[in-house]
């Protein structure tokens, strides 16, 4: 069957928002998965709730819209339940970073078999221009007019100290490398992360400033976590600096779905269990 | 009637609640029904602690004022207990920790006669207690082999050395009941969720719920489950949401703080119409409160937690039996109409440990849910006569899955369209309405006491078992609710035919089902209840 890609939903998404950039190479990537022959039907996009999180009503695949920071645990389940499904998580900088915080990290501590890319542009852009985790000291959005009073936390380093299996940073006005990115990140047999710097048109304009900034590491870099702390604490998120993309690291270690796994019963089998183990109370 | 009380008391950390289950075994295997409540202190080691294990010819759900046996580990026992003990009641004491009881073990020199590690000396105070009631050395040997198999023999040369110290002084009488299986409450909610298909539980610990999590971690390959004990218990639901997502059966557990932080994982399953099943054990509150005595304060509180309107079952097992039944009751009945099905527990019914009639518990009603026929394209919201869409799953062949915590149309894509709007809010509402009818096909009040009594209690939960009792003796009538939403009005006018007076009773301050039933014009108030407080309290 010939499958749209993209619901009839109407886009409110502002012009120039880097939100279309993520939009096109997942859905460039699920057209290069249909012509492989594979299937759609086994993979779940799971979103938070901000700007970002539109994909899910854009996007003609399995669903899970959830709330503001909780797509992570959903998707965790998702493939605990099925892990015959690809899940990939997109959430938002204020999803994973503040509200859903915990989550993130054990989702990296798990090593869970899903992908979360981060859309971080930086701010607030639904509830219309405040800071989030990542925005610079100083920042000035309308519930700190006279500018942020706390430095951003750097999400990579984060990763780096929670375990996590697969850590990258995309760009979203880098798109052949961001499909790349998220091509290897899901393809990684683990928890795989990409922190994507995203543009927001509207509060946060800042295509200059990582234009000017960004690099690409060598692929040869990713295997070494002494380097890929170097390369976490060159930038970040508000000092002046080089930014790199790609890989910082990557592992292979055993999944949290592997481990995870229970030998499922027919219902017989379960009665069965049931009367015995209620002899064994007797 | 024969019937026999037994208090256990020590030290936390003293092995109290093992001797209290080898106790009810040996009731257990003398055709006894039991009753066993376990009390303790929010602690690990020190702090006092008892059980009391009561065995009675018929089912029973509560101990009495008194007890028959006493056994003590520390001096302490004696003291705090003095007003259940009548001039008959038999003390036996562990002789190198207590002075001047009637019957003290010298439980030091049989352990080193035996050389037995510490751990065993209540099998030398549980040896005596069998010869005190006259129960045959052969039913403690059976039971310890069948119940302690490892290290029974050491275990059974102490316990002889304790029998053989003491003589019988309170003789108790075999019953003709066949044993039957001792399980907590919690788990009978286990087994009872496994029974209705369970295929994930999620729980972060909280007492008193903790034990379904303990159970079910334990026996998972036995029953081919998963559990998973996430971060937090906003992962709990979030993960329980995403497993039904997925087409698993999930069910949670937790207490009312719990609880609250899963309140808004609650109003998603409601808006997005995903089955879930939470476990809620109550405990004293408000707050952290009193973590390990029981409570029931939540009614209200699950009756309306979540933002927005929607439907949801509530259901209020008052024992073991009631909890196996209920909680596969209510895993069918989610997944049947796509709510969030509440099992309303506290810590009486969740850690007291009951006989459980297996064979009685029956097969109960319940089908399947409405599952996808893939010949029209899938819309995980389709309008339905029911007003219940069919399920499909990801992976499912040409079916797109779309679920929301927004307000969506039909295919679950978000809107704002007035219509649509007004459709999704009437599609929840009247699934709730489906679910009403579906609730009449199940026994959801319970009458029982004098049933023609003029007088009535009404009580819902595990004062099950000491209403019923009380109720006989006073000669009064017995309605209990145990489904409480979808409110069973019909049913509890039916057992009320003929009530003249109704007194409510509950473990809360305010009356939280008086004030339910109040709403549907079932019960007046005769005093405010704060005023009442006063003339209690002063």
């Amino acid at each position: 069957m010939t499958r749209e890609l993209i619901t009839s939903a109407q886009n409110t998404w502002c012009p120039g928002c880097g939100n279309f950039a993520l939009q096109h190479t997942l859905k460039n990537l699920l057209s290069d998965r249909l012509r492989e022959g594979k299937s759609l039907d086994d993979v779940v996009l799971v979103s938070g709730i901000g700007c970002h999180a539109k994909i899910a009503d854009y996007l003609n695949i399995n669903s899970f819209y959830s709330l503001h920071g909780r797509a992570i645990p959903a998707a965790t389940a998702i493939k605990l339940a099925n892990p015959a499904l690809t899940v990939i998580c997109c959430v938002g900088d204020g999803d994973a970073y503040a509200e859903g915080l915990d989550h993130l990290i054990f989702a990296a501590k798990r090593n869970i078999d899903i992908t979360v890319i981060v859309h971080n542009n930086r701010v607030y852009g639904l509830t219309t221009g405040q800071y989030t985790p990542t925005s610079p000291l100083g920042f000035k959005g309308k519930s700190t007019p006279s500018g942020t009073a706390e430095y951003p936390i750097n999400p990579i380093e984060l990763l780096l100290a929670s375990g996590g299996s697969f850590i990258a940073r995309g760009y979203t006005r880098k798109m052949e490398p961001l499909k790349a990115l998220i091509k290897a990140a899901v393809d990684h047999k683990g928890f795989s992360f990409i922190d994507v710097l995203q543009i927001c048109a509207t509060f946060f304009p800042a295509a200059d400033y990582y234009d000017s900034r960004v690099y690409d590491l060598p692929a040869s870099d990713k295997l070494s976590f002494e380097t890929a702390c170097t390369h976490a604490r060159e930038w970040d998120y508000n000092s002046d600096a080089r930014i790199a993309l790609g890989i910082i690291y990557e592992r292979s270690i055993p999944t949290f779905d592997d481990r995870m796994i229970t030998l499922r019963l027919s219902k017989e089998v379960r009665e069965r269990a049931l009367r015995v183990f209620c002899e064994t109370r007797t | 009637m024969n019937e026999v009380s037994v208090l256990i008391g020590g030290k936390a950390g003293d092995g109290i609640n093992s001797a209290g289950s080898m106790i009810a075994q040996l009731l257990n295997h003398l055709g006894y029904r039991i009753y066993l409540y376990f009390e303790y202190p929010s602690l690990i080691r020190g702090g006092h602690t008892f059980v009391i294990v009561r065995g009675s010819e018929t089912d029973i759900g509560a101990c009495r004022d008194h007890v028959d046996f006493v056994l003590a580990l520390n001096e302490e026992t004696l003291e705090r207990h003095k007003l259940q003990y009548t001039k008959d009641t038999v003390i036996i004491a562990n002789g190198d920790l207590v002075k001047n009881a009637a019957y003290g073990i010298p439980v030091k020199a049989i352990l080193a006669e035996e050389k037995a590690p510490p751990i065993m000396g209540n099998s030398a105070l549980i040896g005596g207690f069998a010869k005190a009631a006259g129960i045959e050395w052969e039913v403690v040997d059976a039971v310890f082999r069948r119940h302690i198999p490892k290290g029974a023999d050491q275990n059974l040369a102490v316990a002889k050395k304790g029998f053989d110290s003491i003589t019988t002084v309170h003789p108790i009488t075999r019953c003709k009941n066949q044993p039957l299986a001792l399980v907590s409450g919690n788990e009978a909610i286990g087994l009872g969720l496994i029974r209705g298909g369970l295929d994930a539980y999620l729980s972060y610990p909280m007492t008193p719920s903790s034990g379904i999590l303990h159970f079910l971690a334990e026996e998972k390959e036995r029953f081919g489950i998963t559990v998973v004990h996430p971060e937090n218990e906003i992962a709990v639901i979030l993960m329980a949401l995403g497993f039904a997502y997925a087409g698993k059966k999930s069910a949670l557990g937790t207490s009312g703080g719990g609880f609250c932080l899963m309140t808004e994982g609650l109003a998603f399953a409601g808006m997005a119409e995903i089955p879930l099943v939470l476990v809620v054990s109550q405990r004293t509150g408000p707050s952290t409160g009193l973590p390990t005595y029981s409570g029931q304060s939540e009614l209200q509180f699950v009756l309306y937690a979540g933002q927005g309107e929607f439907p949801r079952l509530i259901v209020a097992p008052g024992d073991a039996r009631e909890a196996l039944n209920w909680s596969e009751n209510a895993m069918n009945i989610a997944w049947q109409c796509q709510v969030p099905a509440f099992i309303l527990a506290d810590k009486t019914l969740s850690e007291g440990i009951y006989s459980l009639d297996r064979e009685a518990a029956g097969n109960l009603p319940g089908t399947g849910p409405v599952l996808w026929d893939s010949n029209t394209p899938y819309l995980r919201y389709a309008n339905t006569e029911s007003w219940v869409s069919p399920l499909a799953f990801p992976g499912a062949n040409d079916a797109v899955v779309k679920v929301n915590s927004y307000l969506h149309d039909e295919s679950g894509i978000t809107t704002e369209d007035a219509e649509i709007t007004i459709q999704m809010a009437e599609k929840r509402l009247k699934k709730g309405r489906t679910m009403s009818e579906l609730m009449q096909s199940y026994e959801g009040v319970i009458q029982s006491g004098m049933r023609d009594a003029s007088t009535s209690l009404l009580c819902w939960g595990s004062t099950k078992g000491v209403c019923e009792e009380a109720a006989l003796e006073l000669g009064l009538r017995v309605v209990r609710p145990i489904v409480l939403a979808p409110f069973p009005v019909d049913q509890i006018k039916k057992t009320l035919a003929g009530v003249k007076r109704l007194i409510a009773v509950e473990e809360n301050a305010t009356g939280q089902l008086a004030a339910l039933a109040g709403q549907h014009g079932m019960y007046r108030r005769q005093e405010d209840p704060a005023a009442r407080w006063q003339t209690l309290h002063g």
